[in-house]
């Protein structure tokens, strides 16, 4: 009886399909009622990765940590680099992990369209779901290297700040910026291949561009700014004042990175939507 | 009454533009060829303009009442699909409107999202979310889904361990329990066994009972005359004829919409995945070497696939699938099925090819079949895939068995030796 009710009831919802002209609506309302199927993707990412692969979650551990390694002896022995009076490996991993959120979130995004094409050539979704989804499965990793940092801070005697609270904001600051960026990146890659190839130099100069192996005060203090206008400045930035209380509150350099952000995601959206409609022709 | 009309499409259009994918590099050898081989010039769609752009689908406007189940008919290419895919939301149309009331689901392909790597339990959540299907809906839904399927025992277990029947099932059985007001369904009844047609038929006019409005594509006649009352045909992107199933169907077959005796892909009917495999003609031949719609049972049949490699391929072949109306595979035939001709063929350098498959006489029984080509290199890359390239009919004038009227089973009529004994001589 429930049911015959339902029916009746999306029986007079009237659906007109017609050529959208311009620039359409950004429809968030339709990705909301669609929130279940993003559940469902960003689980099965992760759920495939973990199965697929030998290490499984380690995974999530090792690539930061390996890294961290790597640049410890290289940069924070070798070449002596300053690191805010913190030890290195603890300054360089607590910005590898947002970094590792960010650049895998433009990767895996990136390419999502494209992956998904079966998806997106048979059946009816918001396409927005695919890239959050994909961004999403990278918070869960984020979150078990977070842990291997709680142990680092032990290690070395590093307890977080009263600032602490602004973490999660940091995060979403990330996300946001990852979002925007796999955005624009998979709406093109629908449209030009080459996107795929460009998706790892793009990383590669991007992380050249964040201060995860130097300090920020390498920069000289009239163009800091203007760093912060790679919204991964402020979100790195913040995680070490937060964490360990690196910095006088780096509050102009976030709030440039996330003006530059919230530009990057809602521009992202739009280029996205007017997009959107050809995808299932081209994919 | 506004409110009895479930679906209204008016002037609906959709173009496609070709070469929409990134160019790709051409040789000037290539060019040549094209410029040279007429048949791609012959037969262009009426649609097709110079400036690259096609017509799918143009000014096609039609109503279904609500609870109707209206099939949908006509050759490849003739718009079904694009038709089903701007209803369901998969594209835009780009011009007209189309009015939907209520909630569309659609079966354009079974498994669509199912991963490998996950179990059959997993994939019924994935594929249900997908569908569009509340997770609440497909808790509610979950034995039935599963005991449609008949997965029980399999359902903790990945699906890439099921065989391609059970996975087939589960797949329909997700897609089957959507409850949606509209249902649109394409073709889902090319695949699997008899049984799981059956099924499917089943499920589909279980459906049709209930109220619900469906939308039906197939080229099966007999599943579109069982679950139909009317038939919409559509041939080069319009709607040609809206009638009762029986005179649609008969009008279809009859006029020549099915039957062309040859299939011609036009470059921009091929994926650049393809490459360097492109088809250029599949045809039939009589023993005369003459191009024919109809085959004759009682003579052999020469199939002719044409195509070109812009570069050589190791381990090639061509081959042919050939199926019934209703959906059941005759056989499946490569060109270097034979060790000699594997062994001659094991490379086979860029050119214009003609791959020439002889059916014997007295082979086919009298009926309608569905040719479908193939291109692969084994366990490399599969090239190219039409599973339903062309649509004949074979005529049974003089096979042995015509004294009597009624019609065999089976696919095959093969002319077979008989002795008759009597233990009086």
């Amino acid at each position: 009886m429930a049911q015959l009710t339902a029916q009746t009831k999306s029986r007079d919802q009237v659906l007109i399909l017609q050529p959208t002209r311009g620039w359409g609506s950004l429809n968030l309302g339709e990705v909301w009622k669609y929130r279940e199927l993003v559940y469902f993707l960003t689980w099965r990412d992760l759920k495939v990765r973990y199965k697929q692969t030998a290490l499984g979650a380690a995974w999530a551990v090792l690539q930061p940590f390996l890294s961290m390694v790597v640049f410890s002896v290289l940069f924070g022995r070798l070449l002596g680099m300053p690191s805010d009076d913190v030890p290195y490996p603890v300054f360089s991993y607590t910005a590898l992990l947002p970094w590792g959120v960010f650049s895998k979130a433009i990767n895996d995004a990136g390419r999502s369209l494209v992956t998904n094409r079966a998806m997106i050539t048979k059946i009816y979704f918001p396409r927005l779901v695919i890239p959050l989804a994909s961004i999403l499965s990278g918070v869960v990793d984020f979150l078990i290297a977070f842990v291997v940092l709680i142990g680092m801070m032990w290690y070395y005697g590093i307890s977080p700040t009263a600032n602490i609270w602004a973490l999660p904001l940091l995060l979403l600051l990330a996300l946001v910026t990852a979002l925007g960026v796999g955005l624009w990146l998979s709406a093109m890659n629908v449209l030009y291949r080459d996107i795929g190839y460009v998706i790892p130099f793009l990383t590669q100069l991007w992380f050249y561009l964040t201060p995860i192996v130097y300090p920020t005060s390498k920069i000289p203090g009239g163009w800091q700014l203007v760093y912060a206008t790679n919204p991964l400045v402020g979100v790195v930035e913040g995680f070490r004042w937060a964490l360990l209380d690196t910095s006088n509150a780096p509050g102009p350099m976030i709030i440039v990175s996330s003006v530059i952000a919230v530009f990057i995601l809602v521009s992202g959206m739009f280029y996205f939507r007017r997009m959107e409609r050809t995808f299932a022709d081209m994919v | 009454m506004m409110s009895d009309i479930a679906l209204r499409v008016e002037n609906l259009g959709k173009q496609y533009r070709i070469g929409l994918s990134p160019p790709r590099y051409r040789t000037l050898r290539e060019s040549l060829v094209e410029a040279a081989s007429l048949p791609g010039w012959l037969t262009r769609r009426s649609g097709e303009a110079a400036n690259g752009r096609i017509w799918a689908l143009r000014g096609v406007t039609f109503e279904v009442r609500q609870g109707q189940v209206l099939g949908v008919i006509g050759r490849n290419g003739a718009g079904k699909s694009t038709l089903l895919k701007i209803l369901s939301r998969v594209t835009e149309p780009t011009e007209g409107m189309a009015e939907i009331h209520g909630q569309v689901g659609s079966l354009l392909e079974v498994g669509t999202g199912f991963h490998p790597e996950l179990t059959g339990r997993e994939n019924i959540y994935l594929n249900g979310a997908i569908l569009g299907m509340k997770k609440a809906e497909i808790e509610a839904k979950f034995d039935e889904i599963v005991s449609f399927a008949e997965v029980e025992k399999f359902i903790d277990t990945p699906v890439k361990r099921y065989s391609s029947g059970m996975y087939l099932r589960l797949a329909f059985a997700v897609a089957a329990h959507l409850e949606p007001d509209i249902l649109v369904v394409d073709e889902v009844l090319a695949v699997g066994d008899a049984e799981f047609q059956r099924r499917c038929l089943g499920k589909m006019s279980e459906v049709a009972s209930e109220g619900r409005t469906v939308l039906f594509v197939s080229h099966n006649m007999s599943a579109i005359l069982r679950l139909t009352n009317e038939t919409i045909l559509l041939d080069k992107g319009q709607l040609v004829l809206r009638a009762p199933t029986q005179e649609a169907v008969d009008y279809y077959m009859n006029s020549g919409y099915s039957q062309t005796g040859q299939r011609i892909w036009e470059t921009d009917e091929i994926s650049p995945d393809a490459r360097p495999f492109r088809p250029i003609a599949l045809r039939l031949c009589n023993k005369e070497g003459q191009m024919v719609e109809t085959a004759r049972s009682v003579e052999p049949l020469s199939i002719v696939v044409e195509y070109e490699l812009s570069e050589p391929i190791t381990g090639l072949r061509v081959g042919l699938y050939l199926m019934t109306t209703r959906g059941e595979y005759v056989f499946t035939t490569f060109d270097t099925d034979r060790p000699e001709m594997y062994d001659r063929f094991g490379i086979r350098p860029a050119g214009r090819y003609q791959s020439v498959c002889t059916v014997p006489a007295n082979f086919l029984n009298e009926g309608r079949y569905v040719l479908g080509l193939n291109a692969s290199s084994y366990r490399i890359k599969r090239y190219f895939q039409d599973e339903q390239a062309l649509t004949f009919t074979v005529d049974g004038t003089g096979a042995p068995g015509m004294q009597w009227a009624e019609p065999r089973l089976g696919p095959v009529r093969p002319d077979l030796d008989w002795r008759i004994e009597s233990d009086d001589q």
